[in-house]
Protein backbone atom coordinates (compact mmCIF):
# COMPACT_ATOMS: atom_id res chain seq x y z
CA UNK A 1 0.00 0.00 0.00
CA UNK A 2 0.84 3.76 -0.89
CA UNK A 3 2.41 6.07 2.08
CA UNK A 4 -0.08 8.63 2.06
CA UNK A 5 2.15 10.76 4.87
CA UNK A 6 3.17 13.82 2.59
CA UNK A 7 -0.76 13.26 1.28
CA UNK A 8 -2.12 13.80 4.43
CA UNK A 9 0.47 16.75 5.53
CA UNK A 10 -0.82 18.06 2.43
CA UNK A 11 -4.17 17.58 3.72
CA UNK A 12 -3.56 19.27 7.30
CA UNK A 13 -1.87 22.51 5.47
CA UNK A 14 -5.00 23.04 3.23
CA UNK A 15 -7.50 22.21 5.85
CA UNK A 16 -5.57 24.71 8.41
CA UNK A 17 -5.17 27.19 5.91
CA UNK A 18 -7.81 27.64 3.48
CA UNK A 19 -11.28 28.06 4.49
CA UNK A 20 -13.80 25.71 2.30
CA UNK A 21 -15.27 27.95 -0.69
CA UNK A 22 -19.15 27.13 1.01
CA UNK A 23 -18.33 28.52 3.76
CA UNK A 24 -16.52 31.49 2.49
CA UNK A 25 -19.64 32.12 0.51
CA UNK A 26 -21.76 32.40 3.10
CA UNK A 27 -19.46 34.52 4.79
CA UNK A 28 -19.50 36.95 2.44
CA UNK A 29 -22.98 36.96 1.59
CA UNK A 30 -23.53 37.88 5.16
CA UNK A 31 -21.96 41.10 4.79
CA UNK A 32 -24.41 42.49 3.08
CA UNK A 33 -26.93 41.75 5.64
CA UNK A 34 -25.28 44.35 8.18
CA UNK A 35 -26.09 47.64 8.10
CA UNK A 36 -22.99 50.12 7.45
CA UNK A 37 -20.33 51.21 9.24
CA UNK A 38 -21.58 48.70 12.52
CA UNK A 39 -18.87 46.57 14.29
CA UNK A 40 -20.74 43.55 13.27
CA UNK A 41 -20.26 44.48 9.36
CA UNK A 42 -16.59 45.30 10.93
CA UNK A 43 -15.68 41.88 11.73
CA UNK A 44 -17.34 40.27 9.33
CA UNK A 45 -15.21 42.35 6.65
CA UNK A 46 -11.92 41.37 8.98
CA UNK A 47 -13.16 37.88 9.20
CA UNK A 48 -12.71 37.80 5.23
CA UNK A 49 -9.89 39.32 5.17
CA UNK A 50 -8.16 36.55 7.11
CA UNK A 51 -9.57 34.06 5.17
CA UNK A 52 -7.74 35.34 1.87
CA UNK A 53 -4.39 36.05 3.51
CA UNK A 54 -4.42 33.05 5.21
CA UNK A 55 -4.57 31.23 2.06
CA UNK A 56 -2.14 33.14 0.29
CA UNK A 57 0.23 32.87 3.01
CA UNK A 58 -0.27 29.34 4.00
CA UNK A 59 -0.70 30.15 7.39
CA UNK A 60 -3.42 28.57 10.44
CA UNK A 61 -7.24 30.40 9.59
CA UNK A 62 -6.98 30.45 13.74
CA UNK A 63 -3.92 30.11 15.80
CA UNK A 64 -6.26 27.50 17.75
CA UNK A 65 -5.75 25.05 15.38
CA UNK A 66 -8.26 23.22 17.07
CA UNK A 67 -9.02 19.19 17.59
CA UNK A 68 -7.76 17.39 15.03
CA UNK A 69 -10.16 14.95 13.93
CA UNK A 70 -9.92 12.37 11.33
CA UNK A 71 -12.44 10.02 9.11
CA UNK A 72 -11.30 7.61 7.21
CA UNK A 73 -12.95 5.74 4.77
CA UNK A 74 -11.11 2.65 3.26
CA UNK A 75 -11.57 0.28 0.76
CA UNK A 76 -10.71 -3.42 1.55
CA UNK A 77 -7.05 -4.07 1.60
CA UNK A 78 -5.75 -1.00 3.08
CA UNK A 79 -4.01 -1.56 6.36
CA UNK A 80 -5.78 1.19 9.28
CA UNK A 81 -2.41 0.14 12.01
CA UNK A 82 -0.41 1.63 8.97
CA UNK A 83 -2.84 4.71 8.12
CA UNK A 84 -3.07 5.75 11.77
CA UNK A 85 0.95 5.82 11.87
CA UNK A 86 1.21 8.12 8.62
CA UNK A 87 -1.65 10.19 10.58
CA UNK A 88 0.22 10.82 13.40
CA UNK A 89 3.78 11.16 11.42
CA UNK A 90 2.15 13.63 9.07
CA UNK A 91 0.89 15.95 12.19
CA UNK A 92 3.69 15.90 13.80
CA UNK A 93 5.37 17.22 10.30
CA UNK A 94 2.11 19.58 10.15
CA UNK A 95 3.15 20.98 13.05
CA UNK A 96 7.30 21.91 12.34
CA UNK A 97 6.22 23.34 9.51
CA UNK A 98 3.38 25.73 11.66
CA UNK A 99 0.47 24.58 9.82
CA UNK A 100 -0.61 23.33 13.55
CA UNK A 101 -0.36 24.89 16.82
CA UNK A 102 1.24 22.53 19.46
CA UNK A 103 -2.38 21.29 20.94
CA UNK A 104 -1.94 18.52 22.49
CA UNK A 105 -2.17 19.01 26.60
CA UNK A 106 -1.40 16.02 28.74
CA UNK A 107 -4.64 16.78 31.21
CA UNK A 108 -3.21 14.90 34.22
CA UNK A 109 0.60 16.55 34.03
CA UNK A 110 -0.51 19.38 32.36
CA UNK A 111 2.43 19.66 29.63
CA UNK A 112 1.89 20.28 26.14
CA UNK A 113 3.30 17.63 23.96
CA UNK A 114 4.81 20.03 21.87
CA UNK A 115 4.05 17.82 18.72
CA UNK A 116 0.06 16.95 18.57
CA UNK A 117 0.56 13.78 19.53
CA UNK A 118 -1.49 12.82 22.29
CA UNK A 119 -2.43 9.66 23.48
CA UNK A 120 -4.35 7.15 21.55
CA UNK A 121 -7.04 9.63 20.71
CA UNK A 122 -5.15 12.62 19.68
CA UNK A 123 -5.34 12.83 17.12
CA UNK A 124 -9.01 11.75 16.70
CA UNK A 125 -9.06 8.95 14.13
CA UNK A 126 -12.38 7.36 13.14
CA UNK A 127 -11.90 3.93 10.14
CA UNK A 128 -14.73 3.11 8.62
CA UNK A 129 -14.38 0.16 5.79
CA UNK A 130 -16.32 1.21 2.55
CA UNK A 131 -17.42 -0.82 -0.66
CA UNK A 132 -15.70 1.58 -2.71
CA UNK A 133 -11.90 1.58 -4.78
CA UNK A 134 -11.22 4.71 -3.49
CA UNK A 135 -10.15 5.98 0.01
CA UNK A 136 -11.27 9.01 1.88
CA UNK A 137 -9.79 10.89 4.31
CA UNK A 138 -11.98 14.06 5.82
CA UNK A 139 -10.15 16.23 8.19
CA UNK A 140 -11.78 18.85 10.66
CA UNK A 141 -10.03 20.98 13.02
CA UNK A 142 -12.32 21.56 15.88
CA UNK A 143 -12.12 24.86 17.69
CA UNK A 144 -11.84 24.92 21.62
CA UNK A 145 -13.35 27.84 22.15
CA UNK A 146 -16.43 26.73 20.29
CA UNK A 147 -16.03 23.15 22.10
CA UNK A 148 -16.81 25.06 25.01
CA UNK A 149 -20.05 26.34 24.70
CA UNK A 150 -21.05 23.10 22.81
CA UNK A 151 -24.09 21.26 24.69
CA UNK A 152 -25.75 18.55 25.67
CA UNK A 153 -29.43 18.15 27.10
CA UNK A 154 -31.62 15.26 28.47
CA UNK A 155 -34.85 15.53 27.52
CA UNK A 156 -37.23 16.61 28.91
CA UNK A 157 -35.47 19.82 30.28
CA UNK A 158 -37.71 21.87 32.84
CA UNK A 159 -35.56 25.43 32.68
CA UNK A 160 -36.31 25.42 29.21
CA UNK A 161 -39.43 23.54 29.02
CA UNK A 162 -39.11 21.16 26.62
CA UNK A 163 -40.71 18.03 26.40
CA UNK A 164 -39.27 14.88 24.05
CA UNK A 165 -40.22 15.77 21.00
CA UNK A 166 -39.16 18.36 17.78
CA UNK A 167 -40.77 21.03 19.76
CA UNK A 168 -38.27 20.18 22.77
CA UNK A 169 -35.20 19.69 20.39
CA UNK A 170 -36.50 23.33 19.23
CA UNK A 171 -36.10 24.68 22.41
CA UNK A 172 -33.23 23.69 23.82
CA UNK A 173 -31.15 24.44 20.72
CA UNK A 174 -32.26 28.10 20.92
CA UNK A 175 -31.55 27.99 24.50
CA UNK A 176 -27.55 26.69 23.55
CA UNK A 177 -26.66 29.79 20.50
CA UNK A 178 -28.49 32.18 23.16
CA UNK A 179 -25.92 30.78 26.44
CA UNK A 180 -23.13 30.63 23.56
CA UNK A 181 -23.50 34.36 22.73
CA UNK A 182 -20.50 35.32 21.35
CA UNK A 183 -18.10 32.93 22.65
CA UNK A 184 -17.96 30.60 20.28
CA UNK A 185 -16.38 33.24 17.89
CA UNK A 186 -19.90 33.51 16.00
CA UNK A 187 -21.05 33.49 13.32
CA UNK A 188 -21.21 29.91 13.93
CA UNK A 189 -22.72 26.30 12.58
CA UNK A 190 -24.49 24.38 14.78
CA UNK A 191 -24.51 20.32 14.39
CA UNK A 192 -27.44 18.73 16.69
CA UNK A 193 -27.69 14.86 16.98
CA UNK A 194 -30.84 13.92 18.86
CA UNK A 195 -30.76 10.46 20.51
CA UNK A 196 -28.35 8.03 21.00
CA UNK A 197 -25.99 8.05 24.29
CA UNK A 198 -24.02 10.82 25.31
CA UNK A 199 -21.38 9.73 23.66
CA UNK A 200 -22.14 8.24 20.30
CA UNK A 201 -24.94 11.71 20.41
CA UNK A 202 -21.59 13.97 20.48
CA UNK A 203 -19.90 12.04 17.70
CA UNK A 204 -22.63 12.35 15.61
CA UNK A 205 -23.52 15.91 16.62
CA UNK A 206 -19.95 16.77 14.88
CA UNK A 207 -20.03 13.91 11.88
CA UNK A 208 -23.74 15.67 10.61
CA UNK A 209 -20.86 18.72 9.87
CA UNK A 210 -18.61 17.26 7.33
CA UNK A 211 -21.55 17.66 4.74
CA UNK A 212 -21.94 21.05 2.06
CA UNK A 213 -23.46 24.44 3.77
CA UNK A 214 -26.93 24.69 2.29
CA UNK A 215 -27.53 20.91 1.99
CA UNK A 216 -30.42 19.76 4.07
CA UNK A 217 -31.27 16.32 5.64
CA UNK A 218 -33.30 13.92 3.53
CA UNK A 219 -36.32 14.19 6.04
CA UNK A 220 -38.95 16.96 5.09
CA UNK A 221 -39.28 17.01 9.38
CA UNK A 222 -35.88 17.83 10.27
CA UNK A 223 -35.15 19.64 6.97
CA UNK A 224 -37.77 22.07 8.26
CA UNK A 225 -36.68 22.71 11.46
CA UNK A 226 -32.59 22.72 10.21
CA UNK A 227 -34.18 25.82 8.50
CA UNK A 228 -36.08 27.07 11.23
CA UNK A 229 -33.46 26.82 13.99
CA UNK A 230 -30.77 28.97 11.93
CA UNK A 231 -33.66 31.95 11.16
CA UNK A 232 -34.63 31.96 14.80
CA UNK A 233 -31.24 31.83 15.83
CA UNK A 234 -30.84 35.11 13.89
CA UNK A 235 -33.41 36.62 15.85
CA UNK A 236 -31.86 36.54 18.50
CA UNK A 237 -29.36 39.42 17.95
CA UNK A 238 -26.16 38.43 19.11
CA UNK A 239 -24.50 38.68 15.63
CA UNK A 240 -20.69 38.43 14.85
CA UNK A 241 -18.49 38.30 17.95
CA UNK A 242 -21.36 38.64 20.26
CA UNK A 243 -21.24 42.52 19.01
CA UNK A 244 -25.07 42.66 18.22
CA UNK A 245 -26.35 41.99 14.52
CA UNK A 246 -27.92 40.00 12.42
CA UNK A 247 -25.14 36.90 11.80
CA UNK A 248 -25.18 34.72 14.37
CA UNK A 249 -25.89 31.19 12.78
CA UNK A 250 -24.94 30.45 9.11
CA UNK A 251 -26.53 27.60 8.78
CA UNK A 252 -28.07 24.43 11.09
CA UNK A 253 -27.40 20.16 10.20
CA UNK A 254 -29.49 17.82 12.51
CA UNK A 255 -29.44 13.83 12.50
CA UNK A 256 -31.54 11.43 14.47
CA UNK A 257 -30.37 8.63 15.89
CA UNK A 258 -31.83 5.58 17.64
CA UNK A 259 -32.44 6.14 21.44
CA UNK A 260 -32.91 3.78 24.41
CA UNK A 261 -36.80 4.17 25.59
CA UNK A 262 -35.51 5.71 28.94
CA UNK A 263 -32.85 8.59 27.32
CA UNK A 264 -33.53 11.49 24.90
CA UNK A 265 -30.35 13.41 24.39
CA UNK A 266 -29.72 16.61 22.08
CA UNK A 267 -26.42 17.26 21.64
CA UNK A 268 -26.01 20.98 20.15
CA UNK A 269 -21.88 20.93 18.60
CA UNK A 270 -21.06 24.73 17.84
CA UNK A 271 -18.65 25.31 15.36
CA UNK A 272 -16.90 28.94 15.27
CA UNK A 273 -16.77 30.56 11.75
CA UNK A 274 -13.28 28.86 10.69
CA UNK A 275 -15.25 26.16 10.12
CA UNK A 276 -11.65 24.43 8.54
CA UNK A 277 -12.99 20.87 6.78
CA UNK A 278 -11.21 19.21 4.04
CA UNK A 279 -10.84 16.21 1.86
CA UNK A 280 -8.33 14.03 0.48
CA UNK A 281 -9.37 11.43 -2.39
CA UNK A 282 -7.30 8.59 -3.46
CA UNK A 283 -8.52 7.23 -6.59
CA UNK A 284 -6.16 4.82 -7.61
CA UNK A 285 -2.79 7.00 -8.61
CA UNK A 286 -4.52 10.02 -8.94
CA UNK A 287 -4.80 12.31 -5.60
CA UNK A 288 -7.45 14.47 -5.01
CA UNK A 289 -7.66 17.80 -2.82
CA UNK A 290 -11.11 18.96 -2.42
CA UNK B 1 -11.45 54.77 14.42
CA UNK B 2 -9.58 55.91 17.16
CA UNK B 3 -6.07 55.35 17.27
CA UNK B 4 -4.32 54.78 20.67
CA UNK B 5 -0.38 53.86 21.27
CA UNK B 6 0.48 52.24 24.67
CA UNK B 7 1.29 53.46 27.64
CA UNK B 8 -1.82 55.09 27.71
CA UNK B 9 -3.24 57.53 30.40
CA UNK B 10 -6.29 57.22 32.58
CA UNK B 11 -7.77 60.49 30.55
CA UNK B 12 -7.56 58.64 27.55
CA UNK B 13 -9.21 55.51 29.05
CA UNK B 14 -11.83 57.07 30.47
CA UNK B 15 -12.63 58.96 27.17
CA UNK B 16 -13.54 55.51 25.86
CA UNK B 17 -17.18 54.16 25.55
CA UNK B 18 -18.64 50.65 24.86
CA UNK B 19 -18.75 50.02 21.05
CA UNK B 20 -15.75 52.52 20.20
CA UNK B 21 -13.69 51.05 17.41
CA UNK B 22 -10.16 51.24 18.28
CA UNK B 23 -6.49 50.60 16.00
CA UNK B 24 -3.99 49.98 19.18
CA UNK B 25 -0.19 50.61 18.16
CA UNK B 26 2.53 49.78 20.72
CA UNK B 27 4.22 47.60 22.78
CA UNK B 28 1.89 44.90 24.89
CA UNK B 29 2.21 41.24 26.65
CA UNK B 30 0.31 37.68 26.19
CA UNK B 31 -0.53 35.70 28.83
CA UNK B 32 -3.28 33.47 28.98
CA UNK B 33 -4.41 30.68 31.64
CA UNK B 34 -0.76 29.50 33.25
CA UNK B 35 0.62 33.10 32.78
CA UNK B 36 -2.13 34.75 35.39
CA UNK B 37 -2.18 31.94 37.50
CA UNK B 38 1.43 32.07 37.63
CA UNK B 39 1.33 36.00 38.44
CA UNK B 40 -1.65 35.87 41.06
CA UNK B 41 -0.05 33.15 42.89
CA UNK B 42 3.71 34.14 42.59
CA UNK B 43 3.54 37.93 42.91
CA UNK B 44 -0.51 38.89 44.25
CA UNK B 45 -1.68 36.42 46.74
CA UNK B 46 2.13 35.26 47.01
CA UNK B 47 1.15 31.45 48.07
CA UNK B 48 3.83 29.94 46.03
CA UNK B 49 7.08 31.12 46.34
CA UNK B 50 9.03 32.41 43.36
CA UNK B 51 11.70 30.18 41.82
CA UNK B 52 14.23 30.16 38.79
CA UNK B 53 13.82 33.64 36.82
CA UNK B 54 10.26 34.86 38.70
CA UNK B 55 11.41 37.65 40.67
CA UNK B 56 13.48 38.70 37.42
CA UNK B 57 10.52 38.57 34.97
CA UNK B 58 8.27 40.12 37.57
CA UNK B 59 10.65 43.22 37.63
CA UNK B 60 10.67 43.57 33.79
CA UNK B 61 6.87 42.83 33.85
CA UNK B 62 6.01 45.84 36.50
CA UNK B 63 7.71 48.22 34.15
CA UNK B 64 6.71 46.63 30.62
CA UNK B 65 2.89 46.24 31.68
CA UNK B 66 2.48 49.86 33.55
CA UNK B 67 -0.20 51.67 31.25
CA UNK B 68 -0.12 48.75 28.56
CA UNK B 69 -1.88 46.05 27.23
CA UNK B 70 -2.36 42.13 28.39
CA UNK B 71 -3.38 40.36 25.33
CA UNK B 72 -5.38 36.96 25.84
CA UNK B 73 -3.59 34.90 22.89
CA UNK B 74 -1.79 31.60 22.39
CA UNK B 75 0.18 32.53 19.08
CA UNK B 76 1.91 30.27 16.30
CA UNK B 77 5.70 31.61 16.58
CA UNK B 78 8.06 30.82 13.81
CA UNK B 79 11.75 30.55 14.84
CA UNK B 80 11.55 28.94 18.46
CA UNK B 81 14.68 27.22 17.69
CA UNK B 82 16.83 30.58 16.28
CA UNK B 83 15.42 32.54 18.86
CA UNK B 84 14.35 34.93 15.62
CA UNK B 85 10.56 34.85 16.78
CA UNK B 86 7.61 35.63 14.17
CA UNK B 87 4.11 35.31 15.13
CA UNK B 88 2.25 33.65 12.21
CA UNK B 89 -1.32 33.25 13.59
CA UNK B 90 -2.08 35.14 16.49
CA UNK B 91 -5.92 35.79 17.34
CA UNK B 92 -7.75 36.52 20.77
CA UNK B 93 -8.54 33.67 23.09
CA UNK B 94 -11.81 33.11 25.18
CA UNK B 95 -11.14 35.64 28.03
CA UNK B 96 -13.48 34.23 30.04
CA UNK B 97 -11.38 31.54 32.17
CA UNK B 98 -9.30 34.62 33.27
CA UNK B 99 -12.12 36.41 35.38
CA UNK B 100 -10.99 35.20 38.48
CA UNK B 101 -7.66 36.69 38.28
CA UNK B 102 -8.15 39.69 35.68
CA UNK B 103 -9.20 42.44 37.99
CA UNK B 104 -6.31 41.77 40.68
CA UNK B 105 -3.97 41.75 38.12
CA UNK B 106 -5.19 44.69 36.12
CA UNK B 107 -5.13 46.41 39.02
CA UNK B 108 -1.32 45.16 40.47
CA UNK B 109 0.37 46.06 37.59
CA UNK B 110 -1.82 49.08 36.49
CA UNK B 111 -2.82 47.32 33.59
CA UNK B 112 -5.06 49.84 31.08
CA UNK B 113 -6.67 47.10 29.05
CA UNK B 114 -7.17 43.81 28.06
CA UNK B 115 -7.36 42.49 24.94
CA UNK B 116 -9.73 39.09 24.20
CA UNK B 117 -12.64 37.24 22.89
CA UNK B 118 -16.00 36.86 24.10
CA UNK B 119 -16.08 39.65 27.13
CA UNK B 120 -15.65 39.01 30.89
CA UNK B 121 -17.70 38.88 33.92
CA UNK B 122 -18.96 41.55 36.87
CA UNK B 123 -15.33 41.23 38.11
CA UNK B 124 -13.39 42.20 35.60
CA UNK B 125 -15.65 45.02 35.04
CA UNK B 126 -15.21 46.33 38.64
CA UNK B 127 -11.97 46.26 37.91
CA UNK B 128 -11.98 48.56 35.04
CA UNK B 129 -13.58 51.02 36.99
CA UNK B 130 -11.35 50.74 39.69
CA UNK B 131 -8.10 50.60 37.71
CA UNK B 132 -9.63 51.93 35.04
CA UNK B 133 -9.34 49.86 32.24
CA UNK B 134 -11.14 48.90 29.40
CA UNK B 135 -11.66 45.34 27.88
CA UNK B 136 -10.91 45.23 24.33
CA UNK B 137 -12.35 42.83 21.73
CA UNK B 138 -10.90 41.59 19.05
CA UNK B 139 -12.01 39.51 15.91
CA UNK B 140 -11.85 35.90 17.14
CA UNK B 141 -10.07 33.89 14.55
CA UNK B 142 -8.75 36.24 12.97
CA UNK B 143 -5.87 35.26 13.34
CA UNK B 144 -3.29 35.63 9.98
CA UNK B 145 -4.38 39.21 9.68
CA UNK B 146 -3.97 40.34 13.21
CA UNK B 147 -0.63 38.69 13.09
CA UNK B 148 0.41 40.84 10.42
CA UNK B 149 -0.01 43.57 12.57
CA UNK B 150 2.17 42.42 15.00
CA UNK B 151 5.50 43.96 13.52
CA UNK B 152 7.90 42.92 16.73
CA UNK B 153 8.52 39.76 19.13
CA UNK B 154 11.15 41.85 21.05
CA UNK B 155 11.29 39.05 24.41
CA UNK B 156 9.66 36.42 25.79
CA UNK B 157 9.33 34.87 29.30
CA UNK B 158 8.09 31.58 30.61
CA UNK B 159 8.79 29.81 27.27
CA UNK B 160 8.82 26.52 29.81
CA UNK B 161 5.02 26.90 29.87
CA UNK B 162 4.72 25.68 25.88
CA UNK B 163 4.59 28.39 22.84
CA UNK B 164 0.89 29.36 23.79
CA UNK B 165 0.96 29.89 27.22
CA UNK B 166 4.15 32.11 27.24
CA UNK B 167 4.35 35.60 28.22
CA UNK B 168 5.14 37.55 24.83
CA UNK B 169 6.07 40.79 24.36
CA UNK B 170 5.26 42.23 21.06
CA UNK B 171 5.28 45.59 19.12
CA UNK B 172 1.84 46.47 17.15
CA UNK B 173 0.81 48.92 14.67
CA UNK B 174 -3.27 49.46 14.33
CA UNK B 175 -4.37 46.59 15.54
CA UNK B 176 -8.26 46.49 15.42
CA UNK B 177 -10.07 46.50 18.18
CA UNK B 178 -13.93 47.20 19.56
CA UNK B 179 -14.47 48.62 23.33
CA UNK B 180 -17.08 45.98 24.78
CA UNK B 181 -16.61 46.72 28.59
CA UNK B 182 -15.85 50.53 29.45
CA UNK B 183 -14.33 52.30 33.00
CA UNK B 184 -18.01 53.63 33.78
CA UNK B 185 -19.86 49.72 34.28
CA UNK B 186 -21.04 50.05 30.56
CA UNK B 187 -20.69 46.15 29.10
CA UNK B 188 -21.75 45.36 25.66
CA UNK B 189 -22.37 41.86 26.24
CA UNK B 190 -24.18 42.12 29.19
CA UNK B 191 -26.72 44.33 27.24
CA UNK B 192 -26.79 41.74 23.91
CA UNK B 193 -27.26 39.20 26.63
CA UNK B 194 -30.41 40.42 28.06
CA UNK B 195 -31.84 41.41 24.72
CA UNK B 196 -31.39 38.00 23.37
CA UNK B 197 -32.75 36.54 26.20
CA UNK B 198 -35.98 38.39 25.94
CA UNK B 199 -35.94 36.85 22.32
CA UNK B 200 -35.57 33.54 23.42
CA UNK B 201 -37.95 33.87 26.16
CA UNK B 202 -40.60 34.57 22.86
CA UNK B 203 -39.40 31.94 20.71
CA UNK B 204 -40.12 29.74 23.52
CA UNK B 205 -43.52 30.85 24.82
CA UNK B 206 -44.87 29.96 20.95
S1 LIG C 1 -13.57 29.35 18.43
FE1 LIG C 1 -12.72 28.98 16.38
S2 LIG C 1 -12.23 30.97 15.50
FE2 LIG C 1 -12.52 31.21 17.71
S3 LIG C 1 -10.46 31.08 18.55
FE3 LIG C 1 -11.36 29.04 18.67
S4 LIG C 1 -10.77 28.01 16.76
FE4 LIG C 1 -10.41 30.19 16.50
Amino acid sequence: MKDLTNEILELIRRTSSSLPPDVEKRLRESIEKEAPGSTARGALETIVKNIELSRAKSTPICQDTGTPIFYVHYPLGWSTIKLKAQIRAAMEDATKKNYMRPNAVDAVYDNNTGNNLGGDDFPYIHFEEIESDDLVIELMLKGGGCENVSRQYSLPDNNVGAGRDLAGVRKVVLDAVQKAQGQGCAPGILGVAIGGDRGSSYIKSKEVMFSEMGTRNDDPKLAELEEQLTKESNEMGIGPMGFGGKTTVLDTKITGLSRLPASYFVSVSYTCWAYRRRKLTIKGEEVIYD
Amino acid sequence: MKKITTPISDEVIKDLKVGDGVELSGVMVTARDAAHKWMIETFIKKTRAPQGDDLEVYEKLKTLLNGSVIYHCGPVVSGLDTKDYKFLAAGPTTSIREEPYQADVMKHFNVKGVIGKGGMGAKTLKGCEETPAVYFHAIGGAASFLAQTVINVSDVFKLDFGTPEAMWVIEVKDFPVVVTMDSHGGSQHAVIDESSKKVLDELLAK
